[in-house]
């Protein structure tokens, strides 16, 4: 596969060194010379000195021939254009570009830019999922399928606590799909009971997280 | 008409002296504060007090362009320095504002032109500037002082 790698920051870089490494084929456009002249050391013919916001650079490269074009300049509208270009353009299927602010999102789903990834956003989920905030995670959004996965914890003493799985009393549009406890997980059925402390699994209707999690909540204590 | 502009150099504080001259309302958006120092240099009155408006924030960021009144804009100018910025607020203002009239400054004539076939209303001194050297060289046209 041939891979354009665009931007040879951090993320530019060892994505490069590890796609190299499962011996693709794989260029890398750097725009500061001086960048560009600490990664040629180790990639070597492996990385152009150019402004990859540039179509001649982009083709010089070869973009009409690229796989996958990977766009992780620390720009956002660097790489939304970079994208939009890629595959408009020049017709390359498969492009990811990194979002560096993840207000931006939005942006390159406007664009129609995807997959869009944001590190920021991805270690927030990170963050969410090691130190849960209002025992709710949510694991997986699939936007276009208007469904989303969430983790929450049951509280003891709130209402799904000693309740069986059909007795929730959970909206249409919601199921539970496991259950998380004493480091095991299985998947319910309607008599499973959930307890307090148990991590459950949830598949939804956007829109109805609030309504869902209320009932695994404890009562609010002024 | 409202005119909302993106980038308050040269060019943009340019456009929204002449704009609001012709009784438009105009509003100018630009990350640098200092920015509005353009607009009042050579008037008698602050821009503020001729009526214009003047709004600090980015350009990419939906926040500062609402602020700036983007949803009741009839037209909009991106004239930031940077041609990708302009190019990705532009078609932020057509698909997702629905702006009437759209236009975007891009120094590079490539992106220029593959952006002006995709339907952005584009406008590049750079092509402009090499069309009316290349004329002069050939004689064909003859100016004083300062032509473009």
């Amino acid at each position: 596969m041939y891979v354009m790698v665009v931007g040879a920051g951090k993320v530019g870089w060892n994505l490069a060194r590890e796609l190299i490494e499962k011996h693709h084929e794989v260029t890398v456009i750097e725009g500061s010379r001086r960048r560009y002249e600490i990664v040629e050391e180790e990639l070597e013919h492996s990385i152009q000195f150019g402004d990859g916001s540039e179509l001649w650079v982009l083709e010089r490269a070869g973009i009409e021939r690229a796989d996958l074009v990977i766009a992780v300049t620390g720009d956002d509208e660097d790489n939304i254009l970079i994208s939009q270009v890629a595959r408009e353009k020049y017709g390359v299927e498969r492009v990811v570009a990194r979002c560096n602010n993840p207000r931006n999102l939005q942006h390159f789903e406007l664009l129609g830019i995807k997959p869009a990834v944001s590190a920021t956003d991805l270690i927030l989920r990170l963050i969410e999922h090691e130190v849960p905030q209002y025992g709710l995670v949510h694991l997986l959004d699939l936007k276009e399928e208007r469904l989303e996965i969430i983790e929450v914890e049951v509280a003891e003493g709130s209402a799904a606590a000693g309740t069986a799985v059909k007795e929730l009393g959970l909206p249409d549009g919601s199921l539970v799909i496991s259950i998380l406890r004493d480091g095991g997980g299985f998947v319910p059925n309607g008599d499973s009971v959930v307890e307090g402390g148990d991590e459950v699994l949830l598949v939804l209707d956007i829109g109805l997280e609030s309504e869902v999690t209320s009932r695994f909540q404890g009562q609010v204590t002024a | 008409m409202f005119v909302l502009i993106v980038g308050c150099g040269r060019v943009g504080s340019a456009i929204a002296k002449s704009m609001l001259a012709e009784r438009n309302e105009v509003s100018v958006l630009d990350e640098n504060p200092e920015a509005i120092a353009l607009l009042n240099r050579g008037q008698e009155q602050t821009w503020e007090d001729m009526g214009g408006s003047f709004t600090v924030g980015t350009a990419l960021e939906i926040d500062a362009l609402l602020a700036a009144g983007i949803e009741g804009a009839d037209a909009f100018v991106a004239s930031t320095d940077g041609d990708n910025t302009n190019l990705v607020i532009a078609q932020i203002a057509q698909r997702r504002f629905e702006v009437d009239r759209v236009v975007v400054r891009v120094l590079d004539p490539a992106r220029a032109r593959w952006y002006a076939q995709q339907g952005l209303q584009t406008v590049c001194p750079t092509q402009t500037a090499i069309e009316l050297l290349e004329a002069a060289v050939r004689g064909q046209i003859r100016f004083e002082g300062v032509s473009g």
